[in-house]
């Protein structure tokens, strides 16, 4: 129990000055031109790179299954072709959910 | 009249923000379901997610640490969970701007920094918008992330695999669709496919957490691709602003120049 705690406590404390320290510095340091323009680049990196490995990883490993990346990409065409994000979520997670009905992982 | 018409656009445009942040919300709380639910499976007391989710607030990391906790490891739990969260400090920096300008909103807003929120505010173009788009998806993901943790704690076995819904894949296409506009941009669009493509690879050889960092090594291969095309680069950013809206990264000088091209 005060172990768990205690981690819980520095696993919290932790994230938290990852979060703050990211933004408390935006405030303070006055970044080059070219720094400046490349955040956002980083950021859309790091967002797609977690993007595909939540489709093409399952729990440290590559995963071959259909169902996922097939979602996925119903969502991506639909959201190419500009509809509605409610509709681009919910037609990826309907693909997948019935391609798994349909028995396909 | 013109007035009339920008008041009317950004009124529908919160609407639609609205009803993206609660199609993103109601997935998160059924994954917050899940995890109370697994939590409480995997022998964890009742408090322990509860108490993560509203003091961690990071899913990833979450799930991590309760399969370490009851696989008897609390430190690796920590230190890995820590690794996974790393990503929030890029976050911070490219997007911190967007949180407001007093220290105590920049305090409090860090608390509720994560994946959904950067790139919902990466999408937007204007600096209200995207405060909005912060705060808003933000909070509304903490406090639906929280009910659904208590409610998969509370109903425990009956909860099922989220997965069977489909929820492993309306996670990345919501992501997806945000960040499209951005990958419009090459230099953008090289570093993203770059790093997602080092990602995938590296998962089977790295910790958790790490195959993401890594990613940021293609933020190099763009500005080495992007190099020898500067100009053109900035002519069809310069070009999308006017001709399409949501369509640029929008960094606050985008931004800033997009605010003045309307007025």
């Amino acid at each position: 129990m005060t172990t768990l705690l205690i981690a819980i406590a520095c696993l919290a404390v932790g994230t938290y000055a990852i979060r703050v320290s990211g933004v408390l510095l935006r405030g303070r340091l006055v970044l080059p031109v070219w720094l400046g323009d490349l955040l956002p680049v980083a950021a859309t990196t790091l967002l797609l790179a977690l993007i595909a490995t939540a489709v093409f990883t399952t729990a440290g490993e590559l995963s071959l299954g259909v169902a996922r990346p097939a979602g996925v990409l119903v969502g991506a065409v639909l959201a190419w072709r500009r509809a509605p994000f409610a509709v681009v979520v919910v037609a990826a997670a309907a693909t997948a959910a019935l391609l798994r009905f349909a028995g396909l992982s | 009249m013109r007035t009339a018409y920008r008041t009317r656009l950004v009124g529908a445009v919160d609407r639609d923000l609205i009803r993206d942040t609660l199609a993103l919300g109601a997935a998160s709380a059924v994954v917050g379901l899940s995890y109370g639910a697994i939590s409480v499976a995997q022998g964890m007391p009742a408090w322990v997610p509860i108490v993560m989710s509203l003091a961690v607030f990071a899913g990833g990391s979450q799930f991590l640490a309760v399969s370490l906790f009851s696989a008897g490891n609390p430190v690796a739990a920590v230190l890995g969970g820590l690794l996974v969260n790393v990503r929030h400090l890029p976050f911070g920096l490219a997007i911190g701007g967007a949180i407001g300008d007093t220290t105590a909103a920049r305090l409090i807003g860090s608390h509720v920094l994560i994946d959904e929120n950067t790139a919902f505010t990466l999408a937007q173009d204007r600096p209200e918008r995207r405060r909005h788009a912060y705060w808003l998806v933000g909070g509304a993901l903490f406090v639906l992330w929280n009910l659904g943790t208590v409610a998969g704690v509370l109903l425990g076995g009956v909860v099922g695999d989220p997965d069977r819904f489909g929820l492993d894949a309306a996670f990345p296409a919501g992501m997806l669709a945000l960040v499209l506009p951005s990958l419009r941009d090459r230099t953008t669009r090289i570093s993203a496919v770059t790093g997602a493509v080092i990602a995938v690879a590296a998962t089977p050889f790295l910790p958790a957490g790490l195959p993401v960092l890594v990613a940021l090594l293609g933020v190099a291969a763009g500005r080495i691709a992007g190099a020898g095309r500067t100009t053109d680069v900035s002519r069809t950013s310069g070009a999308a602003q006017t001709s399409d809206i949501d369509t640029t990264a929008g960094t606050d000088e985008v931004a800033a120049a997009g605010k003045g091209a309307t007025r």
